[in-house]
């Protein structure tokens, strides 16, 4: 099946082109909605199957697995391939994108149903799938830059999905906005991928992961170049990530349809990041300086994020928030080497935070459009099954015993005490406390208390079967899919961390480098492990208690407190002021210089005055001419005894 | 004698027969017809005896004329020329009320002084052939009697042909006088080993010559008959002219500038150069002025003269068969877009201002696709015939050393973009106006097909032209 790994990205490249030519002919949802689910779907399937074969492989040979399809540029000695590789990691994230992508495929035909552009955003959802494919299962920087730029593209046109409709934002008004927005952060990051890429060609003459990674284990590399291609790598994943400093993106994001949030701005693309510096632990455990710099950026949003979710009004910016606060979680988890922690914590947040987000997405739906959590309330009897798989998305993200989402936060956590420093365990503790809160304060607001909407014209009601299902899907992986990463302080010394064993080949490298940097590591005991673990439980139940005190039933305890802390209140509500300041210092003098000097003078002055300049002068030289040209033979003679005179005198005097 | 003949087959054939349709013109009453045929299938045939006397090499008559090689090459090009102006001729004749016998007979007798001019190894034979095409196209050009502008631009071409002449003449003396021969072997023997009667006369003689030849050429500044006649001229005689005589003008162009090159290398050089760069820029500055299209593919054809003349500043080889390239794909998309103009006129003098190609994409779908696929060659743009000429000529000038002239010749090429993609803009983009009358196609059909074909094969495979352009002038050597 791993030869056939090139039918994973084609079959949802085939649903793109198959719906966006003919779609809009096919007038048909349901036939629409099968081929883009059918299309991804089957990528599953071969993956499943390309998975099942690494399987039953020695760890050894399963990351020896690239599948060379054709040279796609050919100049001088650069060549790049169209190639894949197969191995643990990228089989991992291609059995998550399909995975959910199918589910969130099937519950998009369900919440799209009536939408006058059907056709269109199936076939945005597919062409991302493809793009999303190549970024993982690319066997060089090129192909994974490709799909990069294609993520970021689909992203843009499906934030502006409805590009008709008003979005309120900071110096936003319209979907649209909210998609610029996006897409020009993001390039911001690309440029810095771009500029690591050339640095690698440049130190390594080759792009392909394999040579770049095996060139940079045996060493010998100028630590600088490796910290600058590694912080420029970096870059790029903050862009695509939603990270300090560009991650102001994100919450804009939810511009678009609740799918689109599910899959590409919580479970997929937002995560790439990770992969990318996954995909390159050896690079980037060579440079201690970036792995610091990723592990204070990581934290620091993880604690922002999360301080800003607890007072946000919309269902939507609650969780994406909570989606960068996670992502900093992970940014963390790969700054202090735990590489297995970081993707561990990618797999589960991509199962409850899609679930979350079809959770929000099929209360959106029952409400008629609303999102504010202000003008719900009392919503768990009307929709009683996306009410219990809310709640179990919304433990699993908690951090609570045994649900998913406690696993490898806990992993994660431990890692950052044991390789990091107390302190930014306490950082994290503190952030985690902050999700439990923030989460549970949405779940009283949505689905308890009285009911703050207007019963005359809103009438909620519990979602079709092809958006519960995908919901109870979901529900069950959040639930267990953190049985994959049992640490061995919990299973009794007993080896069963599954994933850990699946991904250590990936990771043995930089793992031996990072161990070479850190020989004073010292030996931390069970009962350290155990009690951490309690002690990050207990905080995460605290958290869900003091929500549950405020929420849970409507008071105006909530209102006080925010009346009493005004100050603070004011600054998390206008998250920290960060996209003020950055219209204030790039945004507006970038907009004033373009405007006055760039168009005003440059364009129209200098650039049109040439041009326009040098066609007057052609067209006025043209009527000179048009007079020499008399139309009287004399004057042409004449003209031809110049010619006559000066050619002789040339030949014979010059 | 039997060998001299094999030689010169298609030229010699072509002579007799082009004196027998004279005879026949006499003898016969409303002899077009006949004559029409016959005209066609003796240059089909001198045609295919081009081909066949292509692989031959030699010099015969004394050493007067060569053939085979170079000289069979431009009897091809001359033969598709002058067959492709007689397919057209006869529908636009006819309609132009103008057909009148002797017009075939003319064409081939142009087409024989032609061949005399690509076969010529002697100055007064590459005289004689020059007054025979010249006489011919004197009489051609003023062929619509009774239209004023025809008439005078009969004229005025023989009136500064004539001038011009002269200095050729007088050029041909001073070289004799100075080098003791007309022979160009012995003419460049007699140079290289500096055995010259009277060293000074030689550059002057020189320069003469290259007046004379620059003038068929319609190179700067003895340029300006061309615009008028071009015009005056029936249209179909104008795609001839501005064509295959031009051809004509090149091939004289090019062994005569072999021979004469060493006696002044750098000054000819320049000289060249700077009439290049002149008449490219002119001719298209000018044509950008221009609302009626014949004038304006007329001062078009000029600056195609100055594109081709690169090929003689760099004096190699290389040059000389980016020439040979050049005129052949400009036989092509020249002839055919005069071709597309003659379907549309009428009258001699109607429906030739550009406004009147406004819509021309809705009244004749394919005539104004064909249109455009020459506009694009003539502007020089991929993948068409002309594209590639250009590309020749330009790296040619580069190798010589003439950066300067190239970049003159990409400027000029751009000005030339505005009125070239102006006529498509034109046809495709603005709204035909009043009704016309049906335009027959007929006979033109199959001339299109060619040059259409013509210009996209040359455009697509240039290379197969190129290495026999280039091989040309290595047998010469």
């Amino acid at each position: 099946m791993v030869e056939l790994i090139y039918l994973v990205p084609l079959l949802p490249l085939i649903g793109f082109l198959i719906i966006g030519f003919f779609g809009k002919k096919l007038n048909n949802e349901k036939l629409v909605g099968a081929i883009a689910s059918i299309a991804v779907g089957g990528a599953f399937l071969v993956a499943l199957g390309a998975f099942l074969q690494l399987t039953g492989e020695s760890s050894e040979a399963r990351t020896e697995h690239i599948v060379r399809l054709f040279t796609w540029i050919q100049a001088g000695s650069f060549h790049i391939d169209i190639a894949y590789q197969v191995d643990q990691l990228s089989i991992l994230y291609t059995l998550i994108i399909t995975g959910i992508g199918t589910l969130i495929h099937i519950y998009s035909i369900g919440y799209m149903h009536g939408d006058k552009s059907f056709p269109r955003f199936f076939a945005y959802l597919n062409l991302f799938v493809f793009m999303m494919l190549n970024l993982v299962l690319a066997n060089n920087f090129v192909l994974t830059f490709l799909g990069w730029e294609g993520v970021g593209l689909c992203s843009y046109l499906l934030i502006g999905f409805w590009y008709d409709r008003k979005f309120e934002g900071s110096h936003i008004v319209w979907t649209g906005d909210a998609a610029k927005k996006a897409f020009i952060v993001n390039r911001i990051g690309d440029f810095g991928v771009l500029i690591a890429m050339c640095l690698i060609y440049m130190r390594f003459g080759s792009l392909e992961y394999t040579t770049v990674n095996m060139a940079a284990a045996s060493g010998g590399i100028d630590a600088g170049l490796i910290t600058a291609i590694t912080l420029l790598l970096f870059l790029g994943c903050t862009g695509k990530s939603a990270q300090i400093p560009l991650g102001i993106w994100l919450p804009d994001a939810m511009a678009g349809p609740t799918p689109v949030s599910a899959l590409i701005h919580a479970a997929t693309m937002v995560t790439a990041g990770i992969f990318l510096i996954a995909r390159n632990s050896t690079l980037f455990a060579l440079s201690d300086t970036t792995m610091a710099i990723i592990t204070g950026v990581g934290i620091t949003t993880a604690l922002i994020a999360a301080t800003i979710g607890i007072v946000q009004n919309d269902i939507k910016k609650v969780l994406a928030y909570s989606t960068v606060s996670q992502l900093g979680f992970m940014f963390m988890a790969l700054g202090v080497g735990a590489y297995t922690a970081a993707v561990f914590h990618v797999m589960t947040h991509a199962f409850f935070k899609a679930l979350l987000f079809l959770g929000s997405g099929s209360v959106i739906h029952g409400m008629h459009e609303e999102q504010d959590i202000q003008k719900m309330g009392g919503l768990k009897k009307y929709m009683p099954q996306t009410y219990i798989t809310f709640l179990l998305g919304t433990i699993a993200i908690s951090g609570i015993f045994p649900f998913s989402g406690f696993f490898s936060k806990d992993e994660i956590l431990w890692n950052a005490y044991a390789n990091g420093s107390p302190i930014l365990w306490g950082a994290g503790v503190l952030a985690a406390f902050c999700t439990a809160f923030y989460m549970f304060r949405l779940l009283y607001l949505t689905f308890y208390g009285e009911e703050r909407f207007d019963h005359h014209h809103v009438h909620p009601h519990e979602s079709p079967v092809t958006m519960t299902l995908p919901l109870w899907i979901l529900a069950i992986l959040s639930v267990f899919g953190g049985l994959l990463g049992i640490p061995k302080a919990l299973s009794g010394g007993a080896d069963i961390n599954i994933l850990e064993h699946w991904l250590e080949p990936i990771f043995a490298n930089a793992n031996s480098i990072l161990a070479s940097h850190h020989t004073n590591a010292h030996h931390h005991s069970l009962a350290l492990e155990w009690g951490l673990m309690a002690a990050s439980l207990a905080i995460a139940i605290i958290g869900i208690l003091y929500a549950a005190s405020l929420y849970k039933k409507s008071s105006s305890k909530p209102a006080e407190m925010a009346a009493k802390n005004k100050g603070l209140y004011n600054i998390l509500w206008n998250k920290y002021f960060v996209d003020e300041i950055y219209h204030n210092v790039f945004v507006a003098p970038m907009y004033k210089i373009s405007l006055d000097f760039l168009w005003k003078i440059v364009d129209v002055q200098i650039i049109d005055g040439i041009v326009n300049g040098s066609a007057r002068a052609i067209a006025v030289s043209a009527e000179n001419l048009r007079k020499i040209q008399s139309g009287i033979a004399q004057n042409y003679a004449l003209m031809m005894l110049f010619g006559i005179v000066a050619i002789i005198a040339w030949m014979v005097f010059a | 004698m039997v060998q001299d003949l094999l030689f010169t087959a298609p030229f010699t054939f072509l002579s007799v027969m082009a004196i027998i349709a004279m005879v026949l013109d006499a003898l016969i009453v409303n002899s077009s017809r006949i004559t029409f045929i016959f005209s066609a299938i003796t240059l089909l045939f001198s045609g295919i005896l081009g081909i066949s006397t292509f692989g031959l090499h030699g010099i015969g008559f004394n050493g007067m004329v060569t053939g085979g090689g170079f000289a069979a090459y431009f009897d091809i090009l001359f033969s598709i020329g002058g067959l492709l102006t007689i397919l057209t001729s006869r529908q636009y004749l006819q309609r132009e009320n103008i057909e009148h016998d002797e017009f075939y007979s003319l064409v081939l007798f142009a087409v024989a002084g032609m061949m005399l001019i690509a076969h010529s190894n002697h100055l007064l034979i590459l005289f004689i052939g020059i007054e025979v095409m010249s006489v011919s196209f004197y009489i051609l050009s003023g062929y619509m009697r009774n239209n004023a502008k025809s008439v005078e631009s009969s004229l005025k071409y023989f009136l500064l042909g004539a001038f011009a002449t002269g200095f050729l003449v007088y050029g041909i003396a001073l070289i004799y006088g100075s080098t003791g021969s007309m022979d160009y072997n012995q003419i460049a023997l007699n140079i290289n080993n500096n055995a010259l009667n009277f060293p000074a006369l030689l550059p002057v003689g020189v320069a003469l010559i290259v007046i004379g030849l620059s003038f068929k050429a319609a190179a700067f500044p003895f340029h300006q008959w061309a615009p008028d006649v071009y015009q005056g001229a029936p249209t179909i005689v104008t795609a001839f002219m501005s064509t295959a005589g031009k051809a004509a003008a090149f091939a004289a162009f090019i062994p005569i500038v072999t021979v004469l090159m060493p006696s002044a290398p750098v000054k000819l050089q320049m000289i060249f150069a700077v009439m290049s760069a002149a008449t490219m820029l002119i001719g298209n500055i000018s044509a950008l002025a221009q609302t009626n299209i014949k004038r304006m593919l007329a001062f078009s054809s000029v600056a195609h003269a100055g594109y081709i003349m690169m090929g003689l500043v760099s004096g190699s080889q290389y040059g000389y068969s980016g020439i040979v390239f050049y005129l052949t794909a400009y036989m092509f998309m020249q002839i055919g877009s005069f071709i597309i103009v003659a379907i549309l006129e009428r009258n001699g003098e109607k429906y030739l201002e550009l406004s009147d190609y406004a819509g021309l994409s809705k009244r004749h779908p394919v005539l104004a696709a064909f249109m455009t696929i020459f506009m694009f060659s003539l502007a020089g743009i991929p993948p068409f015939a002309g594209f590639f000429g250009k590309y020749f000529l330009f790296t040619a000038a580069i190798d010589a050393g003439f950066l300067w002239l190239t970049l003159v010749g990409v400027l000029s090429s751009i000005i030339s973009v505005y009125f070239y993609i102006g006529l498509i803009v034109k046809m495709y983009f603005t709204e035909p106006e009043g009704q016309r009358e049906d335009n027959e196609v007929g006979m033109s059909g199959l001339s299109l097909i060619i040059t259409i074909a013509g210009v996209i094969v040359l455009g697509i495979l240039p290379s197969g032209i190129l290495s026999i352009a280039s091989n040309l002038f290595n047998s010469t050597h």
